[in-house]
């Protein structure tokens, strides 16, 4: 173990590491399911059950992403565990019934008498916007360092509309990866309007961290930072561009590049994520709590580490068979 | 009202609404295994017809188990801080080991289990209905090992008012594990032992004579008949360990005061712990000595010992675990007697449900979800007497709960009530709805309107 240096340095950055792999693999896989969720009025009744249709198979495994999250949370950092949870007590709460309320009705709009669908739709839209809404305002709340005042509920309440367009973005680009005909030409021009709340949703979530931490601002804007940084928000505008463009020129011939778009997402959702993860570390609740002095115990983090670098790729392996089993265009749901 | 006893009421809430699913899903897994098996074996349509008809069942559980899960993984973290602060060493790994060998399987391979079978080759879709029962099995393996070690904690040192895991070889299999795992296991299979007759024989006596339908009166009678013996031995079991090991607890269920021998079985009693005391006691006479020591003249502990000198309480509250474990042992029976006169009517008759006696059939109709209550009241008894401890000997209830404001706990503990009603209605009502409409022999054609069947000549 000497060989990796102190283990109660690296074993808390390790699990870091893997929090904010889970985070991010959840933001972009339960963003674009949840995003759907969101565009559900916009869409008509056949177009609603072939959206449901193209993440049926997957929202249960999404949605794992963010049990992984906060059990590693609450496993190798129990003391911000309890700092952040409590402090975040209201929205967490509006997120659960959300996520209950979206869950439940993918299993109940299938079943339940025809008459009740409609209320099984409304139940998946409130969901997964009080979902969407919620998780936005506890990302706003915590790049505010937690703090409650008018200033910070009006950024978190700011982070939780542009949360929400930002997932509602993808979705579409999901969309338009699983869908053919009208409803893939409806999703091509919801993204075309979403993209100006991405852009703008990335632009205050960049300025705002910086503004209200000194800190932030020292790690971005100083020598050689800038410049080793500057590649971050460049490669970001390229991609943002592109998006762009094939939005524009889309749908092509034989269904070409409609994985594009949501592909340069994912680029964009991981680059944004990236950035944010540079400017927190090393707190792990901002300004009050670092990783290094909330991490358990050596010895827990190395068992929960052993079986994580088994089942890890156990888990990668079987979550791609399931997005290769159900690969192609999105059919009618049915059990057989 | 504090935020401890709303924290305690809300916590109660949501795992109690919580273990309504898994207990359907655990075993249901494995009986869909069981069909899908001997469909491939025997190409008999009944048995695929079961499987399509129990799928959705499994499915619409298994959405209200993974959303009622997840508010139960935050929760540890919105109401009980202290709980991991304190705990999380060991607790964490536990947990972690759950989401990661059991919640990731069965999330994945439900997809494929669902909606793959034209998409995938029969053997791997059989695989994908294996690997979700296995995983839902490990959850709740990982879930008791947990629970388990907070009744009887093992393989630990406390440093600094931390607990440090020593062994854990000794924390996974703790001295109450083994028959807390049984005991939930039977528990499940009995649940959906129930829910399969009790939905099968409402099917029946609505004229629906499809060949599934009697297949699943019979495998639900059958499954029933056979493990509640089993679960009778292995509560028993289950019983000499607590008292081994939490005989405050075991005091409480027999609202027995004090210590000796020759104590009296109380079939009723209303419990009074002010006066220390029970009104109104029906009790036969040295069975609790019987069945708790498997000697008449053996000694039961009083809860009388578990006061101290200043008259602080350190046992459990009398009543509720006195009432929950009496209502659990009460359905456990009515469960003996239903499943094995029925069982006894078809293997007498060499018949399946038309050997049935209509009142029996009727009977299973008010049964089907009697596991639940039996689970819910066996819950009951081993958490509610396992206070005021959270984690026994380690740390009490109290110390864990949040300092967050009363009325935030009260707003959101009417939020989760009123949705969990909501969701319980609606989930027994399209349960009932399917076992009206949803059959898949209208599908081919067969019409399955009450009345109109031809009733098979048999």
């Amino acid at each position: 173990m000497d060989a990796f240096g102190d283990p109660a340095t690296w074993l808390p950055f390790t699990f870091a590491g893997l929090m904010g792999l889970s985070i991010l693999v959840y933001v972009c896989l339960d963003g674009f399911d949840l995003g759907l969720g969101v565009l559900f009025p916009f869409a008509t009744d056949t177009e609603k059950d072939r959206m449901v249709a193209s993440i049926g198979p997957f929202w249960d495994a999404n949605e794992t992403w963010l049990v992984l999250a906060i059990g590693i949370l609450l496993v190798a950092f129990p003391a911000a565990h309890g700092v952040i949870l409590t402090a975040l007590y209201l929205p967490v709460a509006v997120m659960l019934v959300g996520l209950i309320l979206r869950g439940v009705a993918f299993e109940f709009r299938a079943k339940a008498p025809a008459r009740r669908k409609r209320l099984w739709d409304l139940s998946f839209f409130w969901g997964s916007l009080m979902a969407s809404l919620s998780q936005g305002f506890m990302l706003g709340l915590y790049v505010m360092g937690l703090v409650i005042s008018p200033f910070t509920l009006i950024f978190a309440a700011t982070t939780a509309v542009f949360l929400t367009v930002a997932y509602s973005f993808i979705g579409a680009t999901w969309m338009i990866l699983k869908a053919e005909g009208n409803l893939q030409v409806k999703a091509i021009h919801w993204a075309r309007r979403g993209i100006w709340g991405v852009v703008l949703g990335l632009g205050a979530v960049s300025l705002g961290s910086p503004y209200v931490s000194a800190r932030i601002f020292e790690k971005w804007f100083s020598f050689p930072e800038l410049y080793l940084l500057a590649p971050l928000p460049l490669v970001s505008a390229g991609l943002l561009l592109a998006l762009w463009w094939v939005l524009r020129t889309l749908p092509r011939e034989n269904d070409a590049l409609s994985f594009l778009p949501f592909s340069l997402t994912i680029a964009l959702f991981t680059l944004g994520f990236v950035g944010m993860a540079y400017s927190f570390y090393p707190y792990v609740v901002p300004e009050r709590l670092t990783l290094y002095e909330s991490a358990s115990a050596p010895e827990s983090l190395m068992i929960i580490l052993v079986g994580t670098l088994l089942v890890l790729p156990m888990i990668i392996g079987y979550t791609v068979l399931s997005y290769v089993v159900f690969r192609g265009k999105a059919t009618d749901l049915r059990y057989d | 009202m504090d935020t401890l006893i709303l924290s305690r009421i809300q916590f109660g809430a949501n795992i109690s609404f919580h273990i309504l699913f898994p207990t359907i899903t655990i075993a249901l897994g494995w009986v869909l295994l069981y069909f899908k098996l001997r469909y491939t074996r025997s190409g008999e349509d009944r048995w695929m017809d079961a499987y399509r008809f129990w799928v959705k069942v499994f499915a619409l559980s298994f959405g209200l188990g993974v959303v009622s899960g997840i508010t139960m993984s935050f929760q540890f973290g919105t109401n009980w801080p202290g709980f991991m602060e304190t705990v999380g060493n060991i607790a964490g790994p536990l947990l972690a080991y759950e989401v990661m060998t059991a919640f990731f399987l069965e999330a994945v391979f439900l997809g494929i289990m669902l909606f793959g079978m034209s998409r995938v080759p029969g053997w791997l879709h059989t695989l994908a209905t294996f690997l979700v029962a296995f995983g839902t099995t490990m959850s709740a393996f990982w879930i008791l090992v947990l629970s388990s070690w907070m009744h009887t904690p093992a393989g630990f040192e406390l440093r600094d008012g931390v607990a440090h895991a020593t062994d854990w070889w000794a924390i996974i299999f703790n001295p109450s594990m083994p028959y807390r795992v049984v005991h939930m296991l039977l528990a499940s299979g009995l649940t959906v032992a129930f829910l399969l007759a009790g939905i099968s024989a409402y099917r029946w006596l609505r004229g629906d004579r499809a060949g599934d339908v009697r297949t699943a009166v019979v495998t639900g009678i059958g499954l029933g008949a056979l493990l509640i013996p089993l679960q009778i031995l292995a509560g028993d079991f289950h019983g000499l360990n607590t008292l081994e090991h939490q005989p405050a607890k075991v005091a409480a269920m027999e609202a027995n005061w004090k210590t000796g021998p020759n104590v009296p079985l109380v079939l009723f009693a209303i419990p009074d712990e002010m006066a220390r005391e029970n009104h109104y006691e029906i009790a036969i006479p040295n069975l609790a000595s019987l069945i708790l020591t498997h000697h008449a003249d053996g000694v039961v502990p009083g809860l009388n010992e578990f006061v101290t000198d200043d008259g602080a309480k350190t046992h459990p509250p009398v009543a509720p675990v006195f009432y929950a474990f009496r209502v659990m042992v009460g359905t456990g029976l009515t469960m003996l007697v239903l499943s094995w006169s029925a069982a006894a009517f078809m293997i007498y008759r060499r018949r399946g449900p038309e050997g049935l006696p209509k009142p029996l059939l009727w009977a299973l109709v008010p049964m089907t979800f009697s596991g639940w209550i039996a689970t819910l009241a066996g819950w009951y008894t081993t958490e509610i007497g396992r206070q005021p401890w959270l984690v026994t000997g380690v740390m009490t209830t109290e110390q864990a709960v949040a300092d967050v404001p009363s009325p935030m706990v009260a707003t959101t503990l009417a939020v989760y009530l009123t949705v969990y009603v909501a969701l319980l209605v609606a989930y027994i009502g399209v349960l009932f709805y399917l076992a009206r409409n949803g059959h898949y022999a209208k599908k081919r054609g067969r019409p399955d309107v009450p009345g109109m069947n031809p009733t098979p000549a048999e």
